[in-house]
């Protein structure tokens, strides 16, 4: 079953899932992002178990659809995401950034089944998705193309390059969705360089803009549905998210955007979130395996 | 000793009066071939059709045909998203452009990728002539060759830069093909063997070699034929692939000729002479003498007036060698 299309319930506990899995890799790698990965959790959790068709395991599938971080520096979410989906074994998650490892700091193709482009330098992905947007086009083929940008990333000149090209060549099978949090590694972005009116500026460049709590998974699945409907167009969805969502004391503090919690400040946070640093490390610890199904019952 | 069978060496009279063509026209040429023979080649350009010759693949195959407009870095990149999805993308721009604009993302999006991305550098060197310093690329072997996955091919002529053009299109790995502006003389036959990462000695010789790359292999040629004038022989090595660099090619020059001149468009610091340098004190240290652009910006002008200028004619190759023979060792 290539789209799981998990219900609301079951998405909302996959993402805490996720969140929990987050914020244990980063404590073990004592390195890391956590305000991002924590912000998408929730639409990428709706992405990875609902949205996209995937075949974890079967890269070569010309069926499956296509996903790209153009924000290489939320690996915490990504590695999550393609652990509980079943890319990998969770006991990987806890080499996170070793040099044992095979998950790098930012996205890299040949070190992480599962990965199709390497990414880490900002503003690069819009672009990479039109390619594949346009491969798939020139084959004939139906599969969508997701690319998830960040909304201090859109200070990227080459954003609006690829925006151009998009609408230019009119690749309604691309969506778009930009983790707008507010935040990003100097401080708050309107205060470092603003991008408002961020919709507008989409709007002017040709694309369908939808709008969405980028935590609220119901309008979350609103969103992605409509932009399925979408002819002529691509679509960018600007979810709306809290920079560190799901940890008290990350919340909303830019601070965050680029350091791991400690054992102590993980520990706590997994408390919030109803488990405890051990107790979750234990969990991936004993997931050595690749289910040939992944489960769609919550935790393992 | 690895070397490709010769071509028979030009006689005086054809280097004093060569056929001249475009090397952008042997791309041309080979896009449209390779157009013909493998449905998976696709090709991007930078609002640069025609001076690119990207033109003759447009004509016939404009399914296949993409128009980036003025955006390298997004061309680079939507570049690597078609390899990703199985397609061998040719992307075409000036190489000032495609090896400094879009550095970043051949750095990380394709070569870290490992994509078969091909970049095809137009107006490389200083015979870019009157568009001046800001068109006149000269810093693309330093660039490419320091990121690791990348391949280079600097082809000497028409037919070398359209066999180079096909041959890249069978390696899964991305490249980098750099060519000029200017029709340059045909050095190389349409049945000679071309191979990736194989130097081609195209004059056989055992008193120095003269190693180039690009236009300068015919600068080479002529200089080896004054010096023949004069009873030196000049081993001439047509080092066409920067990347992988034919090592033992290289070592042997320097073993069975003991002095090396290399010769090149391009900047002094970290080009084919650099290369050619790091094989030669690892593996039999020589002599050697380097004629390229000497850390300098270019500037306006005729092409081969510029390029006498800048020190990277005949003449200047000539002086060179008599350089290089004058250190070489005795007996060597």
């Amino acid at each position: 079953m290539p789209r799981l299309q998990l219900t609301v319930d079951q998405l909302r506990e996959r993402a805490l899932i996720v969140r929990r899995d987050i914020i244990t890799l980063l404590a073990h790698a004592k390195s890391g992002h956590s305000g991002g990965p924590l912000s998408s959790a929730d639409f990428g959790t709706v992405l990875f178990f609902h949205e996209m068709n995937l075949t974890p395991g079967d890269q070569k599938d010309a069926g499956r659809d296509l996903w790209h971080f153009s924000i290489g520096h939320v690996t915490p979410a990504i590695y999550a995401l393609m652990g509980e989906r079943g890319y990998y074994p969770l006991i990987d998650l806890l080499g996170f950034r070793s040099l044992e490892g095979h998950l790098q700091g930012h996205p890299s193709k040949h070190d992480t089944p599962g990965i199709d482009v390497s990414a880490g330098s900002l503003g690069q992905g819009l672009s990479v998705c039109c390619g594949m947007a346009l491969g798939a086009r020139m084959d004939g083929s139906s599969r969508r193309v997701y690319c998830v940008m960040g909304d201090g990333e859109q200070q990227e000149g080459q954003i609006w390059e690829a925006a151009m090209f998009a609408a230019h060549y009119k690749l309604d099978s691309l969506c778009a969705v930009i983790d707008y949090n507010r935040k990003q590694i100097d401080g708050d972005v309107q205060d470092i360089m603003g991008i408002a009116p961020l919709a507008d500026k989409w709007r002017a460049f040709g694309w369908n803009v939808l709008e969405a709590d980028g935590h609220d998974i119901p309008a979350l699945l609103g969103a992605f549905a409509q932009a399925r409907e979408a002819k002529g167009r691509p679509t960018v969805i600007l979810a709306h998210t809290v920079m560190g969502k799901g940890v008290s004391f990350m919340e909303d503090d830019y601070r965050w955007h680029g350091v791991p919690p400690s054992k102590e400040q993980a520990d706590k946070a997994l408390r919030e979130m109803g488990t405890t640093l051990d107790a979750w490390t234990e969990r991936l610890r004993h997931h050595k395996e690749v289910a040939v199904a992944p489960s769609v019952n919550g935790a393992s | 000793m690895s070397r490709a069978t010769p071509p028979s060496p030009a006689p005086a009279a054809v280097l004093a009066n060569p056929e001249m063509k475009k090397t952008r026209e042997g791309f041309g040429h080979g896009l449209v071939a390779l157009g013909e023979t493998n449905p998976n080649v696709v090709v991007l350009v930078g609002d640069l059709s025609g001076s690119t010759n990207v033109s003759f693949f447009a004509e016939r195959f404009p399914e296949r045909f993409v128009q980036v407009g003025i955006a390298e870095q997004n061309m680079m990149c939507v570049a690597a998203g078609l390899a990703s999805v199985g397609k061998i993308p040719f992307l075409a721009t000036y190489g000032a452009f495609a090896s400094c604009r879009s550095a970043d993302q051949m750095r990380v999006t394709v070569a870290y990728t490992d994509l078969p991305v091909k970049i095809a550098g137009a107006h490389g060197g200083i015979s870019v002539g009157p568009d001046g310093a800001t068109h006149q690329a000269m810093e693309e072997i330093a660039i490419v060759r320091s990121i690791p996955n990348m391949r280079m091919v600097v082809p000497c002529d028409y037919w070398e830069t359209r066999k180079a053009t096909i041959a890249m299109a069978g390696d899964a790995h991305p490249y980098y093909l750099r060519f000029g502006r200017e029709s340059v003389p045909v050095v190389t036959k349409e049945d000679t063997p071309f191979v990736i990462g194989k130097a081609n000695v195209m004059r056989e010789g055992g008193d120095l070699a003269i190693i180039a790359c690009g236009v300068m292999v015919y600068e080479a040629l002529v200089a080896a034929e004054a010096l023949a004038s004069r009873g030196i022989q000049a081993r001439v090595v047509n080092l066409h692939t920067l990347k992988p660099l034919d090592e033992d090619a290289i070592a042997t020059a320097a073993r069975e000729c003991g002095a090396i001149v290399t010769a090149e468009e391009h900047q002094i610091y970290g080009g084919l002479g650099g290369a050619v340098a790091e094989v030669v004190v690892r593996q039999h240290p020589v002599p050697m003498e380097f004629v390229a652009v000497r850390d300098r910006f270019g500037r306006s002008g005729k092409p081969e007036e510029l390029m006498a200028a800048f020190g990277i004619k005949a003449p200047d190759v000539l002086r060179a060698a008599d350089r290089v023979l004058a250190r070489k060792k005795p007996g060597a």
